[in-house]
């Protein structure tokens, strides 16, 4: 049976992100009333764990770091079709730098037992770093492959993937067990259902802190983290803007006037 | 006795034995990090054959090149890539290292700063060194800009998108030490690169455009969307896009402009539907002219240009297009 493990994030929604402000004492984001939703690429990995499953005998696991909240992506996964997940909660991993996440998810992933597979997103939305996935393979001392954007050949111990690379791709082979990282371009994610919301009910979210991960408390959240944010500044780099008016027809003449005056058009 | 500070080291990247712009670029301001902290700037460089172009690393501002040269490293292999650099870093003990934002470098950064236990920033707009000679990486987000830094753990890692800094004035008459390097005979080599496809960009470069036209969320849907690209067309511009328009997937993850995306340097910026967020406009950098057409009047992008047209970009940007056909056929005929 194939085991695969997605990791997820519950990110601000995006749509709301902008009202997220830095605490300038604390130096840790103040998440103010913003939903938490699941990141967007990583319902492509999600995706893609279930179309294996689809195709082949595997087993989908669902795993995840973030305060207890979070566990409601955890069960959106779950209703998708995952067969079982995990939410790693503890105010010792608060504060996480992309290291000290992909440190925590690493050991996450060692607890839940044999795997063959581990999918996430690209990068999350609010972080956008891209270090997760390869951290995490690095902690499991094992291979990577980002970006995939296809999944080529995924019968046996070797599968064949592409993945993207400025106007192109590559062409990987790559030994189980293995992380991919996946961008939009893998597939579609489909929606949740009224009866897989109805099965999820019935499955259970393991919720694990440091002492069950066996986690040192220097290698966890924002002690386990090499970078931190050392200062914030505003950005006054604003330009004295002049507002073309009058009808559609005229402020289009006005502006192309504009524009011819810089010799570029 | 002061201990003498790590080198500064760029991780060059080579695409068919070609050195990337934004590796040059990179070793020109790791140069000016390395007078300020009085140590010396080193190239790593992995390809096949790559002699030659140690040349261009040299006059761009390194003093010294760890030079890869095997028929096994002419194309990134993360394995190999990585253990050589992670074997040469603990050796060298570097004090900075950067690599560029591509593809290749946002796979292999971290995975030598996980292997190092150290810390790597992403999308930096800017590398400076504090009070205590740390380095500071300048990140916008949320409104204002982070300084991130990697106080106890070496070295301190970033990755930084080409056009960030300039082009390096190149002083062809520098030289300096070749090191090569072995490879290792003992890669688990679990994942092979059997292919690589790269096709000649579509439409108009972003490197190259005096012009670029950003769109953004406003264009409403697929339709609006053309409609901007239609603009760009017009104008031989290069066309970008904002994070919101790239997740509708009305434009190409390749064509983002912002913090996560391409940087870039237009004579000419023109905004289309598109709010200002700072994630987008710091992908601006030095716009000459910069032009808005947002439908809010309100919208905080009117505080970052010179231009501003309050109008529906949807009901606006044709008729933008027929005036500049209309001006650009009466230039014609003149």
């Amino acid at each position: 049976m194939l085991k695969i493990v997605v990791c997820v994030k519950a990110v601000p929604d995006p749509k709301e992100a902008h009202k997220i402000k830095i605490d300038p004492a604390t130096k840790i984001l103040t998440r103010s009333d913003v939903p938490f939703v699941l990141n967007l690429v990583d319902k492509n990995a999600m995706e893609a764990a279930l179309q294996l499953k689809e195709q082949l005998d595997a087993h989908i696991t669902i795993l995840s770091m973030g305060p207890p909240p979070a566990d409601n992506i955890v069960k959106e996964c779950l209703a998708l079709g995952a067969d079982q997940g995990f939410l790693l909660s503890d105010r010792a991993f608060g504060g996480a730098d992309a290291y000290a996440t992909a440190y925590t998810l690493a050991k996450g992933i060692e607890k839940i037992g044999p795997y063959d597979v581990v999918l996430c997103g690209m990068a999350s939305s609010d972080g956008s770093t891209e270090w997760v996935g390869p951290e995490m393979a690095t902690f499991l001392k094992i291979p990577v492959v980002t970006r995939v954007n296809e999944i080529v050949e995924y019968d046996g111990e070797w599968w064949k993937v592409k993945a993207g690379l400025e106007n192109g791709y590559r062409l990987v082979r790559v030994k189980l067990p293995a992380v991919f990282t996946v961008t939009r371009d893998l597939n579609t994610p489909r929606s949740l259902t009224f009866s897989g919301i109805i099965k999820a009910r019935k499955k259970e979210i393991t919720q694990w802190g440091i002492d069950e991960l066996a986690v040192p408390e220097e290698s966890a959240g924002q002690k386990g983290s090499p970078t931190i944010i050392s200062n914030l500044a505003t950005i006054d780099s604003k330009r004295t803007v002049e507002i073309i008016t009058g009808t559609r027809e005229e402020k289009a003449e006005q502006l192309v006037q504009k524009l011819a005056d810089t010799g570029l058009i | 006795m002061k201990k003498q500070p790590g080198s500064v080291w760029v991780i060059a990247e080579q695409i068919d034995c070609r050195i990337l712009d934004v590796s040059l670029q990179l070793i020109a301001h790791a140069r000016k990090l390395a007078i300020e902290l009085e140590t010396s700037v080193e190239a790593v460089l992995l390809g096949d054959k790559m002699n030659e172009q140690t040349r261009q690393l040299f006059a761009a501002g390194a003093d010294r090149v760890y030079l890869g040269n095997a028929p096994d490293l002419a194309h990134y292999q993360p394995e190999i890539y990585t253990e050589i650099i992670v074997k040469l870093a603990k050796e060298r003990q570097p004090e900075i290292v950067l690599i560029g934002s591509t593809s290749m470098g946002r796979e292999l950064a971290p995975l030598v700063a996980a292997r190092l236990g150290t810390g790597l920033t992403a999308h930096c707009i800017d590398l400076v060194l504090d009070e205590n000679k740390i380095l500071e990486s300048i990140i916008p987000a949320y409104g204002g800009l982070l300084s991130i830094i990697c106080p106890e753990k070496r070295p301190q890692m970033a990755t930084i998108a080409a056009g960030v800094f300039p082009k390096p004035e190149m002083d062809e008459n520098r030289t300096g030490e070749i090191i090569a390097l072995e490879v290792p005979d003992d890669i688990p080599r679990r994942i092979q690169t059997l292919e690589i496809i790269r096709e000649k960009p579509q439409g108009v470069s972003f490197e190259s455009a005096p012009i670029v036209v950003a769109g953004g969320a406003g264009a409403g849907d697929l339709e609006g969307w053309r409609k901007i690209a239609d603009l760009a067309e017009t104008l031989n511009a290069a066309l970008g896009a904002t994070r919101p328009a790239v997740d509708e997937g009305w434009a190409e993850l390749e064509t983002m402009v912002g913090q996560s995306g391409k940087i870039v340097s237009p004579e000419l910026y023109i905004g289309v539907g598109l709010s200002g967020e700072l994630q987008h406009m710091v992908g601006i950098v030095g716009a000459k002219v910069m032009v808005a057409i947002n439908n809010d009047a309100k919208s905080p992008v009117f505080e970052q240009v010179d231009y501003g047209v309050v109008d529906d970009c949807r009901e606006f940007v044709p008729v933008l297009i027929n005036k500049i056909k209309e001006y650009q056929e009466k230039l014609v005929t003149c």
